[in-house]
């Protein structure tokens, strides 16, 4: 089995669209959630989401690509410019006489819903309209894999690629994918990650349909929160096995060690703190390190009254005493839920906090909620020698994945 | 019984599994084992009945309407406000 290292991070969001950018807005915890700016929100009852507001298109792709492409895949292929371009492989190479190493690069992202903009644009006319025409277009923009295609196309990447599919975990199910298929050696490098760009009318009133949005803003872990709130972005990972980017002399950013997977079977809206902490312990056997290695946990932190509960008893349930000194932070209180996007977007939050040795915080704390009594990190960043840290995702219809990441020491770290 | 209690008690009956005879004005929803994901259906099926809006956030541990008969004069109170 090969051990499997993290050589590019690519990053879209409500708090930058630079991987540095987005590292200073986490560490000093920058709101990205405000007033909604890319569509009217005169219909809307929640008026607040995290937008990926310095992303402009024209910036990124020329007029004849973006014809062809929904938000969702151009956050999808920005974020992989950067990732691909930090990792800075050269996929013409031929490095074991198999023919170039660009035909067994895996390619696999996580995506929720997909391309919003163009579904919700294009029925608005069909419905909303006499017209009878939509855009020739409208199939390819809209299908759930278009952001892995773009990828690949984008990069000339021809090995396994796919789309991943599991609501709030699908970019963490992704990941975890590209993990077990470059550890078992099937794929010597996989790009992966997760985008999301549903910000648009019809999504935003099935949310509030829900009743499960934020009134004001997302406040993770908090007493006073009430639910969640809408983001977008996309992030991407490129993932290769440990030997290789030694070899190559890549600068290694983290480490993944375990993946753990598991499903509640029990309700399509509630979580489950079994699931939750069978996800968990599943990652953390996975890790061959003990619950003591673990000091930080980028959590699901949706900020709903439920699965703030539920996830605080199944990291109790896991880890026991040990619990008690784990730093808990949701990344969501800055950048919003990102949805397909979410477990890419805090996959990097967690390399980051493990590589430069800070717990990012949760914002927008108030006071504990006597239900959740862990430390969140609320509201300031917190510097310390993470060397073990753990990224949660929980999904509606009862679907969790669970990433283990190291801090990387070079050989030291070797086991 | 009023018209609006009734038809309250007829939506809750028709979104929720629940013993007829427990659907009493001071029955209290999370009392006769209504779930949260019920109540959400429940406030919807009322705002589409009665074509009225009412504010309700899942994630808010009470209601400001608690048992049946509550709901029903809520409803009539948002009813009135519109004429």
């Amino acid at each position: 089995m090969n051990r499997v290292v993290v050589t590019g991070l690519g990053v879209v969001s409500a708090i930058g669209i630079s991987l540095s950018t987005f590292w200073e807005s986490l560490s000093e915890g920058r709101p990205g959630i405000g007033p909604i700016t890319g569509i009217p929100t005169e219909r809307l009852n929640v008026k607040v989401a995290a937008e990926a507001r310095d992303y402009n298109s024209v910036a990124h792709f020329d007029a004849k690509r973006l014809g062809l492409m929904d938000r969702v895949s151009q956050l999808a292929v920005v974020a992989s410019r950067q990732a691909i371009g930090q990792a800075g492989i050269d996929f013409t190479k031929d490095e074991d006489g198999l023919g170039p190493i660009a035909e067994r690069v895996a390619t696999i992202i996580g995506v929720g819903v997909g391309g919003m903009e163009t579904t919700d644009e294009s029925y608005k006319r069909l419905y909303g309209t006499p017209q009878q025409r939509i855009h020739p277009f409208t199939v390819p923009r809209l299908m759930l894999n278009a952001p892995a295609s773009h990828i690949t196309m984008e990069h000339g990447l021809m090995g396994p690629a796919f789309v991943i599919a599991s609501a709030c975990a699908s970019a963490t199910h992704a990941v975890g994918q590209a993990f077990h298929m470059v550890r078992s050696g099937a794929v010597p490098i996989a790009v992966t990650g997760g985008a999301e760009a549903c910000i648009h009318f019809g999504p935003i009133k099935s949310w509030e349909a829900m009743r499960v949005l934020a009134s004001d803003v997302c406040r993770p872990f908090s007493k006073g929160r009430s639910g969640l709130t809408l983001g977008e972005g996309a992030a991407v990972l490129v993932l290769e096995t440990l030997d290789g980017a030694r070899r190559r002399g890549a600068r290694i950013l983290a480490e993944i060690i375990g993946f753990g997977m598991s499903s509640d079977a029990r309700d399509i809206t509630a979580p489950d703190v079994g699931g939750a902490a069978r996800a968990i312990s599943g990652a953390v056997r996975d890790s061959g390190l003990s619950l003591d290695a673990f000091d930080y946990i980028n959590a699901h932190g949706t900020g709903t009254a439920v699965n703030d509960v539920t996830e605080t008893r199944a990291l109790r349930r896991v880890f026991g005493e040990r619990a008690g000194r784990l730093m808990v932070s949701s990344s969501k209180s800055m950048f919003g839920h990102c949805l397909g996007a979410a477990g890419a977007l805090e996959a990097v939050a967690t390399c980051l906090a493990l590589s430069e040795g800070v717990a990012p915080p949760t914002i927008n704390y108030l006071e504990r909620d006597p239900d959740c009594d862990l430390d969140y990190v609320p509201n300031v960043a917190r510097q310390a020698p993470l060397r073990a840290a753990l990224s949660n995702s929980f999904a509606f219809g009862g679907l969790n994945a669970v990433l283990a990441f190291r801090r990387f020491e070079g050989d030291l770290a070797a086991s | 019984m009023t018209d609006t209690l009734e038809k309250v008690i007829s939506i809750i009956k028709s979104k929720a599994t629940v013993d007829a005879d427990k659907l009493e004005p001071s029955a209290r929803l999370t009392d006769i084992g209504i779930a949260s994901l019920d109540v959400v259906e429940i406030v919807f099926a009322l705002e589409e009945t009665f074509d009225i809006q009412i504010p309700f956030n899942a994630n808010s541990s009470k209601l400001n309407f608690e048992t049946i008969g509550e709901i029903a004069a809520a409803v009539e109170k948002l009813v009135a406000a519109k004429s």
